[in-house]
């Protein structure tokens, strides 16, 4: 009796907070609306269509676990996009990320004027839009390429490499783009993280026997900045494993032997060109598991930083 | 560089020396930020100085960073060959435009309308939503293509711009760094306007969006750049509802003969967002430092 009395006060209580709340539901709505219906709603609905067969045209049919053990056991292919997505965010992800950091903390020591071109030019390739289409020039696979026309002047190779259509370097290249793009979010992060460590750390550190930038790094700046490192993990980690974009305009799409098909080439592959959406979803799901699991465990283990 | 030794070797440096610095130390490191600035600045450069480059200077080698003989050859080719098409190039660049426009007012607009409750005030379901936003930083938006084709094509949005616009609307990362700098308004701040007898929205619009302009403009950059550079993907298909990176696209995939065309196109999209960074940095980098993450 007592029990059901206080879920009715609880219930009372929590409807007056609401009304009492109105107006923030109310600036809330447009947002909160168009998030669920393109954000959340659709990682259940990429869920539910995964045990389907579905094309669009006829209404989907339940095919419990079969788009799995298509994926998992008979598609050659996604393998291959399993591991090239895999050696591309294991290279790029943490690369990136360091690279991030380290630039950001090299320019932080600069005077602002110096500092702010430095921060535009690290960060500009990745708000270039298309620009990183002149990898395609440098990369060229006749004599005319940056890259062949150094290498052949140089006297390293006898015949121009065809870099974008060998599958040996295709993946080396995507790499060395991509990490070219990477300085975005993660690095401006870096940098207001740096700009807003208290300062009087540094001259209390360098009373308390801190003798060089390195122990001073690892000792103060780093633990500081924990909350930027956590956020700019989140970025890198969710990019790298969706590198797509740079490999279907610089190697093409379909690349040839597939050396540059990913997870998510995979996953475009049958959800724009074949139409097989419930198969495509599968793919988007797996995605989501790896990329939510690596989020996840890279959180735990930052948090555990300076502890 | 030079400018950084010049530093160095002042006594004016010396004298105010920062604390546990050695010079070599700092030499080395510059060094490096040097070296990988020149890579990281390279090909934009190239990019830049070949859309103004006659085509037999385009494969010189070793190329030229600046233009020997400046031409527009480039730009009017651009426009020769689009315009070969029945949609005239103007038209492209006015779909992305538009695009660009309207999802970044409407995303400035509607995302700070949430972060200002989700930054400000407890009530329930707070908590909820924003933990869901945290999470769907940590999966790419490729996850939900799919199901977000299903979904426009229910809603009727399918070959209609807002295809494009309302998901980008809805982007988590500008609503999460907007919450995130909201919150450091002093509580204050909106007490006494409460007291003066301000209504909860004339607060919002009046004191708080114009105290968060520096959070816009990373908002705007942001989306800007994702938008900028849209093809329309599956969702536009009629030829004049295209943006202008599809109509790029279509002149890349012709072969090296195009390389002037494609310079000048990318010169373009470039110069756009870069210049807009260029003038918005300061408030930008001011925003990122609340981006904090637990």
């Amino acid at each position: 009796m007592e029990a059901k009395l206080n879920m009715k006060t609880k219930r009372k209580f929590l409807w007056k907070e609401i009304k009492k709340n109105k107006h923030n539901y109310i600036l809330m709505a447009p947002y909160v609306i168009l998030f669920m219906t393109f954000t959340i709603v659709p990682v259940f609905m990429s869920l539910g269509i995964s045990f389907t067969y579905y094309n669009l045209l006829e209404s989907p049919r339940f095919i419990g676990l079969d788009n799995y053990t298509n994926l998992l056991l008979n598609d050659d292919v996604f393998v291959i996009a399993i591991k090239n997505t895999l050696i591309l965010a294991v290279v790029t992800g943490p690369v990136s990320y360091m690279l991030a950091f380290v630039f950001a903390w090299l320019i932080n020591e600069l005077k602002p004027k110096l500092r702010a071109f430095m921060t535009l030019i690290f960060y500009a390739p990745s708000i270039s839009g298309n620009a990183f289409l002149i990898w395609l020039l440098i990369f060229s696979g006749d004599v005319h390429g940056y890259a062949n026309a150094f290498l052949l002047k140089m006297g390293i190779v006898d015949n121009p490499i065809l870099w974008l259509k060998d599958p040996t370097y295709m993946l080396g290249v995507i790499i060395l783009v991509q990490l070219w793009l990477s300085l975005g979010v993660s690095f401006l992060a870096f940098i207001a993280g740096l700009q807003s460590v208290d300062k009087t750390l540094y001259e209390a550190g360098a009373i308390d026997g801190i003798r060089n930038r390195w122990q001073e790094l690892w000792f103060i700046t780093l633990p500081s900045m924990k909350p930027q490192l956590l956020f700019g993990a989140v970025m890198q980690i969710t990019t790298s494993l969706a590198i797509a974009e740079v490999s279907m305009q610089l190697v093409g799409f379909p690349s040839i032997q597939y050396a540059g098909h990913t997870i998510v080439t995979h996953l475009i592959d049958y959800g724009s060109t074949r139409f097989n959406l419930g198969y495509a979803s599968a793919i988007a799901t797996l995605l989501f598991i790896i990329m939510m699991s690596a989020n996840l465990f890279v959180r735990s283990i930052l948090r555990k930083v300076g502890e | 560089m030079q400018q950084i030794i010049k530093q160095i070797k002042s006594r004016k440096y010396r004298k105010t020396k920062r604390l546990n610095r050695s010079r070599t130390g700092d030499i080395t490191l510059f060094l490096i930020l040097a070296l990988f600035g020149v890579f990281s600045a390279f090909p934009l450069i190239m990019t830049a100085s070949n859309a103004f480059k006659p085509l037999d200077e385009l494969f010189l080698f070793p190329p030229r960073l600046l233009p020997r003989n400046i031409t527009f050859d480039n730009f009017r080719d651009l426009s020769e060959l689009i315009s070969n098409s029945w949609i005239p190039f103007s038209r492209y660049f006015f779909n992305t435009i538009m695009i660009t426009v309207l999802g970044t007012v409407g995303h400035v607009l509607i995302a700070s309308m949430c972060a200002y409750p989700l930054a400000k005030y407890k009530f329930p379901g707070r908590n909820l939503i924003f933990t869901l936003v945290v999470y769907s930083l940590m999966f790419a938006p490729q996850v939900t293509a799919t199901p977000n084709y299903i979904i426009v094509s229910r809603l009727g949005l399918v070959d209609n711009p807002a295809a494009i616009i309302l998901p980008a609307i809805a982007s988590s990362l500008g609503l999460y760094l907007m919450k995130q700098f909201m919150q450091q308004i002093p509580d204050e701040l909106i007490d006494c306007a409460k007291i003066d007898g301000a209504s909860e929205y004339r607060i919002f619009f009046q004191i708080v969006m114009p105290l968060v302009k520096p959070a816009w403009l990373t908002l705007i950059i942001l989306l800007f750049q994702r938008l900028w550079i849209t093809d329309g993907g599956s969702f536009i298909f009629s030829e004049e509802l295209k943006p202008v990176s599809y109509a790029l696209r279509q002149i890349a995939q012709g072969t090296i003969e195009r390389a002037g065309t494609i310079a000048a196109v990318s010169f373009i999209m470039m110069i756009v967002p870069v210049t807009f960074f260029i003038f918005s940095q300061a408030k930008i980098v001011e925003t990122f430092s609340h981006s904090g993450m637990k």
